[in-house]
C-alpha cells in the first residue's frame, strides 16, 4: 500500500510538470494580451529537438537548451503575426500548431521507436528527500519538476512584483495606456510571446527525454490544449498554476489506476477532457466573473489608432 | 533609410481580395519550398507531384473532388460560425458525432425501408448528431462564458474517445473477426457512387446546395446580418436586442450539422462502417478551417477553396509514397499556407508606403 501511495504521488508530479512548464508559458504571454494556441505545436517542435539533440551529443541539457531555442523560434512567427500584422491570434496559433506539429513529425522520422541511451537521472534533494512518504514522492524527481515549480514561481513574482511584470500585465489590460507611459508594447508583447514558446518548448523536452525517452509523432496527445484550459483554471496566476496542473496530472494517473478497476480505457481516456469541462463550469457558476481574462486579451494592438 | 507608412484601406474590392490570396499562398509555397530544399527534397519536382497528384491525373481529379466533400460541408459551416466570431474548432468531433447518430440510425433501421427513404434519414440523423455536438459550446459560451476553443477542442477529443468505446465494445461487428469496428451499414443506407470512382455524389450535391444556400442565409437573411453583427459589434447587437443565445445556438447547429452530414458522407458514402476516429476523418475539421479562411468567409468559396485543399491532400498522399515523405509534411504545407493568408490580411487591410531618404 505504502508502495502504491508514493508511487501514484510521485507520478502525479511527473504527469503534471509538462503542464505547469507550458501552462505558466501561456499565462505570460497571455497576460500581455497575446492568445497563443500554438503550445501544441511548440511543445511537439521542442519534444522531438530535445530529443534529436540528446541522443546526437549525449548532453541532455543541451537538448534542453536547443529545444528553448527552436521553441523560442518558431514562436516569433505567432508574434509577428498577430502583434506587427495585427493578425487574427486564434488562426495565426492554430496554423503554428499544425505547422509545429508537421515539423516535429518530419524532422523526427528517422528517430521514431529509437530509444535514448542517456538517461536524465532523478535528483535526489539532501535532507528532505529523506522525509517518509512525500520524502521520496516529491523530492526524488526529474530535474524538470523542480525546474517548473521554481519558473511557475519567478513567473508570479515577475509578474506581481516585478517593474517590467507589471508592463507585461498593463500591456494586456490597456496597451494604449502602457504606451503612453513610454512603454513599448510590442516589446514588451513580442517577448512575452517568445518566452512563452521557451516554457512551452521545456515542456516538451521533458516528454521526449525525461518522461518517455523516445520519440513518436503525436506524443503531446492534447497536452498543449490542456495547458490553454490550465490558464484559465489558473485564472491566470502562476501560483495557482502549480496546484492547478498537479490536479490534472493526478487525472491523468488516475487513468492508469483505475484500468484494473474493469472500466473502459476509452472511457478513463477522456478523463482529463471531460474534467478540463467540468470544472471550468464549476468555476462560471461559483463566479463568472473569476473568468476574465485579461481585459484585451486576442484583441490586436494598432499603434496611433484612436 | 527606408521608411514604412501604414494607413487605413477603405476599398477593398473582390479583385484585390482575390490577388492578396494570391499573393499569400505563392509567398507560403516560396517558404515551402525552403522547408522542402533543407529536408534533402527538390521542391520544384515536389511541389509539381502534389499538383500532378492531385489535379494532373483522372485518378487524381476523381480523388480530389472525392475529398472536396466534406471539406466543402465543413468549411462552408465554419464560415458562418467565423462570422460571429464563434471560434469553432470542434468540427472533428461534430463530424465524428454526426457518424455515430448516422451509423446507429442505418444500422436500427436495417434494410426495413427502401434506399430513397432511408438515405434522407441517415443524412437528418447526422445532422442532429453534429448539431448536438456544436451547440454545447454554444451554451457553454453563452450562458457561462466559458472559451469556445477550449470547449470545441475538448469535445473533439471525448468524442474519439467514445466512438472508440463503441467500436470496441457494443458496436463491435461479427463481421470484423475481432477487429474493432461495426458490421457493414445496411445496403438501403449505402449511398451510391459515379463509376469507376469513390465520389458519393449524393453528398457532393447537398455540399454544393448548403454552401448556396448559406451564401443567401449570411447575405440575404435577418439571422445571417444577426449573427455578423454578433461578430463585429457585439455592443451594438446587444442594444439593437439581439438574442445571443438564440443566434449563437442557431449558427453552431447549423456549423455543426453540416459537419455532422460531412460524417455520414464518410461512412455512408465511403467506408461503409465506422471503424477507428482517424480513418473515419483524417482531420478534415481541421483543414476545413483553412478552406473557411481561403474563401474569405464567404461559403461560396469555399466550394473553389474545398477543392484546394482537397487537392492538397491527395497530392500529399502522392508524394509520400513517391518521396518518402512522413504523413506530416501535408501539415506542414497547411499550417505555412494558413499563416501566409492572415498574414496576406495584413496587407489587405493596410496601404503600405516606402519612401527613401532621411
Amino acid at each position: 500500500m505504502e508502495e502504491i501511495i508514493i508511487s501514484t504521488i510521485q507520478r502525479t508530479m511527473v504527469a503534471g510538470t509538462p503542464l505547469l512548464l507550458a501552462t505558466t508559458g501561456e499565462i505570460l504571454c497571455e497576460r500581455s494580451g497575446i492568445l497563443n494556441l500554438g503550445v501544441e505545436g511548440v511543445m511537439a517542435v521542442g519534444a522531438v529537438v530535445a530529443f534529436i539533440v540528446t541522443m546526437t551529443t549525449g548532453q541532455p541539457w543541451l537538448g534542453v537548451l536547443a529545444a528553448m531555442g527552436a521553441g523560442m523560434a518558431i514562436s516569433v512567427i505567432h508574434a509577428f503575426a498577430s502583434i506587427s500584422l495585427q493578425a487574427n491570434q486564434v488562426v495565426s496559433g492554430l496554423a503554428l500548431t499544425m505547422l509545429g506539429l508537421g515539423l516535429s513529425g518530419m524532422m523526427g522520422k528517422p528517430y521514431v521507436g529509437r530509444p535514448l541511451s542517456v538517461k536524465m537521472e532523478n535528483v535526489a534533494i539532501p535532507y528532505l528527500s529523506d522525509i517518509p512518504y512525500i520524502g521520496k514522492a516529491l523530492f526524488y524527481q526529474s530535474p524538470f519538476f523542480y525546474l517548473a515549480v521554481v519558473l511557475a514561481l519567478v513567473a508570479w513574482f515577475f509578474l506581481e512584483r516585478t517593474r517590467l511584470g507589471i508592463q507585461v500585465r498593463s500591456a494586456g489590460e490597456n496597451p494604449k495606456a502602457t504606451e503612453t507611459q513610454g512603454v513599448n508594447v510590442y516589446v514588451v508583447r513580442y517577448w512575452s510571446v517568445i518566452i512563452g514558446g521557451a516554457f512551452s518548448a521545456l515542456a516538451g523536452a521533458h516528454l521526449s527525454i525525461s518522461y518517455s525517452k523516445s520519440w513518436v509523432e503525436g506524443m503531446t496527445a492534447g497536452r498543449g490544449w490542456i495547458a490553454i484550459a490550465l490558464t484559465i483554471f489558473a485564472l491566470w496566476n502562476p501560483g495557482r498554476a502549480i496546484w492547478a496542473s498537479f490536479v490534472f496530472g493526478g487525472i491523468f494517473v488516475a487513468q492508469y489506476l483505475m484500468q484494473p478497476l474493469g472500466i473502459s480505457p476509452n472511457f478513463l481516456a477522456m478523463l482529463p477532457y471531460i474534467s478540463t469541462l467540468v470544472i471550468l463550469l464549476v468555476i462560471s457558476l461559483g463566479d463568472p466573473r473569476k473568468l476574465n481574462a485579461p481585459a484585451m486579451l486576442a484583441t490586436p494592438f494598432k499603434r496611433g489608432e484612436r | 533609410m527606408i521608411h514604412f507608412t501604414t494607413s487605413d484601406r477603405y476599398n477593398i474590392t473582390a479583385f484585390r481580395s482575390f490577388m492578396t490570396n494570391v499573393g499569400s499562398l505563392g509567398a507560403g509555397l516560396l517558404v515551402i519550398s525552403i522547408i522542402f530544399l533543407v529536408a534533402g527534397v527538390n521542391p520544384i519536382f515536389a511541389i509539381s507531384e502534389i499538383f500532378m497528384g492531385s489535379f494532373g491525373s483522372v485518378y487524381g481529379i476523381k480523388e480530389t473532388i472525392t475529398k472536396a466533400i466534406p471539406l466543402i460541408l465543413i468549411g462552408a459551416g465554419l464560415t458562418l460560425a467565423f462570422r460571429a466570431k464563434f471560434w469553432n474548432i470542434g468540427a472533428e468531433g461534430q463530424l465524428l458525432m454526426g457518424a455515430i447518430f448516422a451509423v446507429w440510425t442505418a444500422q436500427t433501421l436495417g434494410d426495413s425501408l427502401p434506399g430513397p427513404v432511408t438515405v434522407p434519414l441517415v443524412f437528418l440523423a447526422g445532422f442532429i448528431g453534429g448539431a448536438f455536438w456544436g451547440i454545447i459550446p454554444a451554451i457553454l459560451k453563452i450562458k457561462y462564458s466559458i472559451n469556445e476553443v477550449i470547449t470545441t477542442l475538448m469535445l473533439n477529443y471525448i468524442c474519439a474517445e467514445f466512438l472508440t468505446m463503441l467500436i470496441v465494445g457494443p458496436w463491435k461487428g461479427k463481421t470484423r473477426f475481432g477487429f474493432p469496428g461495426t458490421d457493414n451499414l445496411p445496403d438501403a443506407a449505402i449511398l451510391s457512387i459515379i463509376p469507376g470512382t469513390r465520389i458519393h455524389y449524393a453528398t457532393l450535391i447537398l455540399a454544393i446546395v448548403c454552401a448556396i444556400v448559406l451564401c443567401v442565409v449570411i447575405y440575404k437573411t435577418r439571422f445571417g446580418y444577426e449573427a455578423r453583427v454578433v461578430g463585429e459589434n457585439p455592443d451594438a447587437g446587444k442594444y439593437a436586442g439581439i438574442n445571443f443565445l438564440r443566434t449563437s445556438l442557431i449558427l453552431m447547429a447549423i456549423s455543426g450539422g453540416l459537419a455532422g452530414f460531412a460524417g455520414v458522407g464518410e461512412v455512408a458514402g465511403i467506408h461503409h462502417y465506422l471503424g477507428y476516429p482517424a480513418s473515419v476523418s483524417s482531420g478534415y475539421g481541421f483543414t476545413a478551417i483553412i478552406v473557411a479562411w481561403l474563401a474569405k468567409l464567404n461559403p461560396l468559396y469555399a466550394i473553389l477553396s474545398g477543392l484546394v485543399f482537397a487537392g492538397i491532400i491527395v497530392g500529399g498522399d502522392a508524394i509520400q509514397i513517391s518521396l518518402g515523405l512522413p504523413a506530416a509534411t501535408v501539415e506542414i504545407v497547411n499550417g505555412t499556407l494558413l499563416i501566409f493568408l492572415i498574414m496576406g490580411d495584413y496587407f489587405l487591410h493596410n496601404k503600405i508606403k516606402i519612401t527613401f531618404g532621411k
